[in-house]
């Protein structure tokens, strides 16, 4: 299954909700990919912390992906480019793709959950 | 083909359950089988039993009952996502003392578990988000 987060970490739960459909569907033995669109980038964002607003953040989560098994993290290179960032800003490896590839990475992945 | 619909909009203030509720007709009118409508993100609040929109408008709560009534459509709320926004049922309003609840049947709280197994029992999942 796919999970593809197009949402900032801050500002809304939609991080966080989709965040728990990887981590559920990753304890329910799926194998789980996700995919940072848009705004969603900068959820990998290093050095992220909590913030003012008493929430959890979502950094957290985003280390624990890898104790669920899943290691694959697709990024869209252009979506980190609009931003101004790299892979080098990100806390964790993730492997590029471009606009080019996206429709073969979502035809290869059922079902998708977009968050 | 057996449809399952991902809602994540909330009832009047966004766009996403008129949607959903529309592709649910036509897919019916298609000859398909709706068997279940999963509630997340601000998509429970169309579980809530109290809310009351003016004779005028659609009852959203009104035509997922129907669905429910008419087609055997299983109608089902994330339970984390449901009670930190305030859509409980009597079940967990008694476990955490509260007063009145917002879930009745048909609706039911479940886990996001029940989410991701609806790949394996259903033909389609679509999800309508704002």
């Amino acid at each position: 299954m796919l999970v593809m987060l197009r949402h900032s970490p801050h500002g809304s739960s939609w991080l966080r909700e989709g965040l728990d459909v990887a981590l559920v569907g990753a304890a329910l033995g799926r194998k789980v990919h996700v995919l940072f669109l848009g705004d969603g980038v900068q959820a990998l964002i290093a050095g992220q912390t909590s913030g003012p607003l008493g929430q959890k953040g979502t950094h957290p989560t985003l280390d624990m992906l890898e104790m669920y098994d899943i290691d694959t993290l697709l990024v869209d290179g252009e979506s980190l480019a609009q931003r101004g960032l790299t892979i080098d800003d990100l806390q964790l490896p993730v492997s590029l793709v471009d606009a080019a590839s996206l429709p073969r990475v979502l035809a290869e992945h059922s079902p998708i959950y977009s968050f | 083909m057996k449809y399952a619909l991902l809602v994540q909009g909330a009832p009047y203030s966004q766009q996403a359950s008129h949607s959903a509720l529309r592709f649910a007709s036509a897919l019916i009118a298609r000859g398909h089988t709706l068997g279940t409508v999963f509630f997340y993100h601000d998509g429970v609040y169309n579980a809530s039993r109290l809310a009351t929109p003016p004779q005028d408008e659609p009852n959203l709560v009104e035509a997922w009952r129907r669905l429910h009534q008419e087609q055997g459509t299983s109608l089902l709320v994330c339970i984390a996502a449901a009670l930190r926004r305030g859509i409980i049922d009597e079940r967990e309003a008694r476990r955490h003392g509260k007063e009145g609840h917002a879930v009745e049947s048909p609706f039911e709280l479940t886990g996001l578990g029940q989410l991701i197994d609806v790949h394996t029992t259903h033909d389609r999942l679509v999800t309508f988000s704002p």
